[in-house]
């Protein structure tokens, strides 16, 4: 298990090592139009596959609502 | 992914709307919040005419209805420029992050909407982060709609950072108070080298035509047709309200005669004289 900041929430996720991809995969997020900031940077998403996910890291995940 | 709306032609438009270089034929630009549901968030975006759409950047709710109905299903971004906003952002470094993730969002789309707030209550910019944010922006070679306060000087320095175009609010967000200080407005229309857009505040149809009969390049607005009782009717009202007033604006009003009545018609050949 890795302890991420995700969303600002301390979750839990069943992942021992692996990439942003597999976490976008784990999430059931594979597809959607989201983007992704990892510890403040943004994570291009043809870097998904390249970017570790590693314990402790702040991941934000965003996608586009109705607003003004 | 499909790729973000192609530009019109600019060849092929009267009187276009030109923002960083691209033309629309559209001078309204609505919002897609406060809907009861995308179907109605659709059907009263098309009404309006609206080409250009404001959407806010948020947290995805995680591990739940993942196959719930996105906005952009309803509204593809192949047949609408989305305009990214930072609503609900304090701070020039919460803009600017968010605004650089609305940006991945939409494959680089470079056009925004700027927007940092000062106060929760009257939802007020905070004109000094704005402009902080702005410069990193630019600098960052995002395309910069910013919502402002209708201050001339803070207008002109957000026009110097090069920003796209000024978008000074008429009265509150999402108030409906209409059109409070054309005064304002005025001057920072006749300053302004860029289209200047009122953005907050339009409540009626009335209140379009006002704005653009000051001379405003265009109109945004979101809460005036969605909460309006028929949001689809209004959304029509609102696009006739801005080619309503566009049109007077360059007809050139008659000048105001106070005092003085002209009559219409002859005032010889009546009967009995």
């Amino acid at each position: 298990m890795l302890t991420l900041s995700l969303n600002g929430v301390q979750t839990d996720v069943a992942l021992e090592s692996g990439t942003i991809a597999d976490l976008v995969s784990m999430l059931g997020l594979v597809g959607k139009r989201i983007a992704i900031e990892r510890n403040g940077e943004i994570v291009p998403r043809s870097r998904y596959a390249t970017t570790p996910v590693e314990r402790g890291d702040r991941l934000e995940i965003v996608g586009a609502v109705g607003g003004g | 992914m499909l790729p973000m709306n192609a530009p019109a032609t600019p060849s092929t438009l009267v009187d276009p709307l030109v923002i960083a270089g691209t033309s629309y034929r559209s001078r309204l630009l609505v919002g897609t919040g406060k809907y009861r549901d995308f179907n109605e968030t659709r059907d009263a975006i098309v009404a309006s005419g609206a080409e250009i759409v404001t959407v806010a950047i948020r947290r995805t709710n995680i591990g739940q209805n993942a196959n719930e109905p996105s906005l952009l299903d309803a509204l593809p971004p192949s047949e609408f420029t989305y305009l990214p906003n930072s609503a609900g952002c304090y701070t020039a470094d919460e803009a600017v992050r968010t605004l650089r993730l609305g940006r991945e969002l939409l494959d680089g789309h470079k056009l925004c909407k700027l927007e940092v707030l000062g106060d929760s209550t009257s939802l007020f910019p905070n004109v000094r982060e704005t402009l902080i944010a702005a410069e990193k922006l630019v600098a960052d070679g995002f395309d910069v709609m910013v919502y402002t306060s209708d201050d001339p000087i803070a207008a002109r320095e957000l026009e110097q950072i090069g920003c796209v175009a000024i978008m000074p609010l008429a009265s509150l967000i999402g108030s409906g108070m209409g059109i409070l200080n054309p005064w304002n407005l005025r001057l920072i229309l006749e300053q302004a080298k860029l289209p200047v857009l009122v953005d907050a505040g339009v409540g009626t149809a009335s209140d379009a035509s006002i704005a653009m009969e000051l001379g405003c390049a265009g109109v945004l607005m979101n809460t005036a047709i969605a909460k309006a009782r028929e949001p689809i009717r209004m959304a029509r009202a609102m696009r006739l309200a801005v080619e309503a007033g566009r049109e007077a604006f360059l007809a050139g009003r008659m000048p105001r005669k106070h005092y003085e009545a002209s009559p219409s018609s002859p005032t010889s050949g009546l009967i009995g004289s």
